[in-house]
């Protein structure tokens, strides 16, 4: 046994030197994210340093448990996903029971750390997908569709039970992306869109009523510009105050006055938007665009389905967060709390990204190490 | 070691081997492509929103965030000064300490505020003017609770500060009135501005200022005392709590006034009525310039401009002499024979008398045909008087007769010249109309007939005649200047910042000439001069006597002692035993005679007769104009 574990450490040694475990555009990628996201955060906390040590050390955590799921072989992984998946999805019913939060019951007391089991989700959920998916016949056809529908419906409704739409929706997505990029037919894809359109006034039916009020605020936020249209309006001309060049760091009004709320978590990129411009929109706009696409290229060549689809839906699910949250700052989208990735506050949800590029990375790592 | 789940897994993976391998992994290539596309587009369209909210209507947005942002805040401007005529102040900003208080920074307010109690003196006003401002400022905003602190409140406050968080002394400038009631009605008071009075304000305009002028000329002369506010950009947070200026422009001060009034003969008025209720106005007939103008009683005007508490207003406004009244311009008096030298003028002017016609005064007048008769005042007549001993022995049937003949148009008409009946159009707010007896008057009061005998008696200045102070001494200043009429006025020069010469106030372009033929004047004037110099009713004021030498000019003058009560009113009868109390007396004076530069009249509410009350003070009034060169030589031309 111990001389078993010693061999493994000594060939994993020799395939350290010999190739890295990360893939460095992303993990470049990543870092300059990163700290775009901590220099944000500095301006938009106006200046309070406590909490940009505060999220730098969770990117610290994060980076470390990115590099050290990265050694994690894919088939580990794939071995150890029902059990994830079901110690995930058990979490959720004990928040479900008896969860403590803010206004919403999204967090575990661990006694040492309070925890947020829909974070686990976002990763497990995408994995347990792909596990099935990859001992299934592709393209997947209704029956497998249904037993996936299964698998996704049952964490996002208990999330979105919490409630928290914003994860709900994204855990869903992952979820759905692995489903695409398994080859789901068009058809059937146009069948399926048709009929949730169908089911739309269905959800609003079983909308909480503040979810409604943002609905309906986001179609016309003016008709309340003190109440709920508040968010949207400040949160534009935030964004529309910056204009091409931006009004410099730390010299964004709407944010430092504190007329754009939750400045530093949600509405964090109208106050990027504010003191950068449309120039340092686009460019951010390109890097997440180049992390989603160097994603996708790791999972267009990793060697099997299960790393295939589990790589492409991680980076796929990460486009919905920009876009959403994005989306809501410019009132292009109804207010949803996502956060922006790597640049809102949150260790959480930073450490939940991070881990899942170090998924990533290990599929890349491992990518010929496997047997053809 | 190796997990449970190992065996299916393994089975998964044959499964998944048997799948035609690269056709998936191509088949999964074109969905990451189409997926990849998808995203870029979706990233495209946010980017596009970018672009439209950053570009198109980036002016848009960029003002409603300044809006957002910057906050105006009004800065006040210093009241303007008032001076007299010398430069003597009668309005000052001194400086004071108030306290103030910013709720956000008090816990348990209203158990602070009745601790603040045993320091420093809290008022139930205080309060409730404290509470009704607190609920219009912001919670960060500092709020007036108490002004004008006494020093040993202020004392008192240093050593238990610590106790008060949230409160603080804070100097400010206050209104004073150094002369105090000499000038109570005529400068007027300032106040705080209250609900009333912010109905009627320009919001922007006063929106620093807490005080606004209240009465007199304070009031008349806000726009020019008030000055223009300043204004402070103020960058502020979304709860307008300021954070930083970022513009200051500082205000403009009020404008300074020089009145008319001397402060001299002001208080020699003042102190020549010795607390008896009345009225004194001085005017230059050369140009209308108000050089004295007297209520009594008064009362302290500072007690108003912080607030006068409600047990001394209710004291003030329940007196029964009425202090706050302002009768100089609005107080109501029976001229009585003060009108009888207008009233001869009339007779020559219209041609119903030559100054030489006499008239038999029998002690008695009879209107043909009417058995009533309309007494004079000396039992059984004067005999046979001409003008001027009508003027100077005040004989009522000259006029009787005389008013009867003019009738009641022709005489209201002629009265009407010298501005009785309607405001002068001094430069206070608050005049009275008076009334000239016509027959428009009584139809549109009454809705009667005009009788003749109120004819008769509207000739000797009884019925219906109501004067105020100022339409005497105009009418007195008209006659004075022979037939010219100058609008009264108070405010002399207007000073326009502080290093700027003050600019006299143009005069307003005389009137036409009341008076046809100039030559009439003189009988009227000898008449006048008779009363003082020839034996008349008031015969001897400008003599030497134990106050002051003779006085070295002519003086002109004409007596009136009006019925309060009529003969057959309760009133006359229950105070018969004092009778010094039943008539309202007057007296009216200009000099010199022949080239006036003062005229002077004063009314007492209660008194004996003209001559011996109110002509006395007409003297003082003339002797103190006489001990100051200013008054006497300097026209209306600089301060």
């Amino acid at each position: 046994m111990t001389r078993n574990l010693l061999l493994r450490l000594e060939v994993w040694a020799l395939r350290a030197l010999r190739r890295p475990y990360y893939d460095l555009p992303l993990l470049g990628a990543l870092l300059l994210l990163a700290t775009c996201g901590l220099v944000t955060l500095y301006s938009a906390g106006d200046l309070d340093r406590r909490l940009v040590l505060n999220q730098a050390a969770h990117f610290a955590v994060g980076i470390v448990l990115m590099l050290a799921i990265a050694r994690i072989p894919p088939q580990v992984l794939r071995n150890w996903t029902p059990w994830l998946y079901a110690a995930s999805l058990l979490m959720l019913l004990v928040v479900a029971v008896l969860g403590q939060g803010r206004g919403a019951n999204r967090w575990l007391n661990l006694g040492i750390m309070r925890f947020q089991p829909s974070e686990l989700v976002k990763l497990t959920l995408p994995m347990m997908v792909a596990w099935y998916l990859h001992a299934r016949d592709l393209p997947p056809k209704w029956l497998t569709l249904a037993a996936v529908a299964l698998l996704i419906g049952a964490p996002a409704l208990l999330i979105a039970k919490q409630p928290d739409l914003g994860t709900a929706l994204l855990v869903a997505a992952s979820g759905v992306f692995a489903v695409f990029l398994a080859g789901l037919a068009w058809w059937r894809i146009t069948l399926i869109l048709g009929a949730a359109a169908g089911a739309a006034p269905l959800a609003w039916h079983f909308m909480h009523e503040y979810q409604r009020n943002r609905l309906r605020m986001f179609l016309d936020p003016e008709s309340d510009p003190l109440g709920n249209g508040w968010h949207i309006i400040q949160s534009e001309i935030a964004v529309g105050s910056g204009g091409l060049l931006g009004k410099g760091w730390h010299h964004g009004t709407q944010s430092r006055l504190e007329f754009l709320p939750e400045h530093t978590t949600d509405f964090v990129f109208a106050v990027f938007s504010e003191e950068w411009g449309l120039i340092g929109v686009v460019a951010l706009l390109l890097l997440y665009l180049f992390i989603v696409g160097r994603g996708l290229m790791i999972a267009a060549n990793a060697r099997d389905t299960y790393s295939r689809l589990l790589a492409g839906s991680i980076s796929m699910a990460f486009f919905v967060y920009v876009m959403v949250n994005g989306g809501m700052i410019t009132g292009l989208l109804p207010v949803v709390g996502v956060p922006l990735p790597l640049i809102s506050r949150g260790g959480t949800s930073a450490i939940s990204l991070l881990a899942g590029f170090g998924v990533l990375m290990s599929i890349h790592a491992h990518r010929r190490l496997l047997p053809r | 070691m190796r997990p449970v789940f190992g065996n299916r897994s393994a089975q998964g993976k044959r499964s998944a081997q048997i799948k035609d391998a690269h056709s998936e992994a191509a088949r999964f290539r074109t969905r990451a492509i189409v997926g990849f596309l998808l995203i870029a587009t979706c990233l495209s369209v946010l980017g596009l929103r970018f672009a439209y909210l950053q570009i198109d209507r980036h002016q848009e947005f960029s003002s409603r965030s300044d809006q957002n942002r910057i906050s105006v805040r009004r800065v006040a401007p210093t009241r303007g000064l008032i001076y007299d005529r010398n430069g003597v102040l009668l309005a000052d900003n001194v400086a004071a300490f108030r306290l103030e208080v910013v709720p956000e920074q008090v816990k348990e307010l209203p158990r602070m505020l009745g601790e603040l109690g045993g320091v420093i003196a809290l008022s139930d006003d205080d309060i409730e003017h404290f509470n009704s401002l607190r609920r219009s400022k912001h919670a960060f905003e500092s709020i007036p609770l108490r002004f004008k602190l006494s020093e040993d409140e202020i004392a008192r406050f240093s050593t238990e500060r610590w106790r008060f968080p949230g409160f603080d002394v804070v100097p400010y400038l206050t209104r004073s009135y150094p002369h105090g009631e000499e000038f109570a009605h005529l400068v007027g008071y300032v106040g705080r501005i209250d609900v009333a009075d912010a109905e009627k304000l320009d919001e922007a305009r006063y929106a620093g200022t807490t005080h606004i002028g209240k009465t007199g000329i304070e009031r008349s002369y806000e726009n020019d005392l008030h000055g223009e506010p300043g204004y402070d950009l103020v960058e502020v947070n979304v709860d307008k709590r300021p954070l930083r200026v970022i513009e200051r422009v500082p205000p403009t001060p009020g404008k300074n006034l020089y009145l008319s009034v001397d402060t001299r003969m002001q208080r020699a008025a003042m102190d020549a009525f010795e607390g008896r209720a009345g009225s004194a106005v001085a005017l230059d007939p050369r140009n209308g310039e108000v050089l004295a103008m007297v209520c009594v009683p008064s009362f302290d005007p500072n007690l108003f401009v912080n607030g006068i508490g409600k047990v001394d207003y209710s004291t003030l406004l329940n007196a029964p002499d009425r202090p706050l009244l302002n009768r100089a311009i609005s107080g109501g008096y029976t001229p009585g024979s003060t009108v009888k030298p207008y009233v001869a003028l009339g007779g020559l002017e219209l041609g119903l008398r030559r100054p030489s016609d006499t008239v038999l005064s029998t002690g008695e007048f009879f209107i043909p045909g009417q058995s009533r008769g309309y007494r004079d005042d000396k039992r059984g007549g004067h005999g046979r008087v001409d003008l001027v001993q009508a003027i100077s022995q005040s004989v009522n049937t000259y006029f009787y007769s005389l008013a009867y003949e003019m009738g009641i148009d022709r005489f209201s008409g002629w009265m009407g010249k010298f501005g009785f009946g309607k405001p002068t159009g001094i430069d206070l707010i608050g005049e009275s109309s008076g009334v000239l007896p016509s027959k428009e008057w009584k139809r549109g009061r009454m809705n009667q007939a005009f009788y003749p005998g109120e004819t008769v008696i509207a000739g000797i200045g009884q019925g219906y005649w109501v004067i105020t102070p100022i339409q005497l001494a105009q009418a007195v200043s008209i006659l004075a200047a022979r037939g010219v009429r100058h609008r009264p006025h108070l405010v002399r020069a207007i000073q326009d910042g502080l290093n700027v010469p003050a600019v006299p106030v143009p005069l307003a372009p005389a009137d036409p000439n009341i008076m046809h033929n100039v030559e009439n004047w003189t009988p009227v004037q000898q008449g006048m001069i008779a009363v003082v110099n020839g034996g008349g009713t008031a015969n001897g004021l400008g003599d030497k006597n134990a106050t002051s030498e003779k006085f070295p000019y002519v003086i002109a003058g004409k007596t009136g002692t009006a019925e309060r009560f009529s003969r057959t009113d309760e009133e006359w009868t229950s105070i018969s035993t004092a009778p010094i109390e039943r008539h309202e007396v007057l007296f009216e004076a200009f000099t010199p005679a022949d080239d006036a530069r003062v005229a002077v009249i004063v009314a007492l509410e209660a008194g004996r007769s003209g001559a011996h009350d109110a002509a006395p003070i007409v003297r003082k009034v003339l002797d103190t104009w006489l001990k100051d060169d200013d008054v006497r030589n300097v026209s209306a031309t600089t301060p």
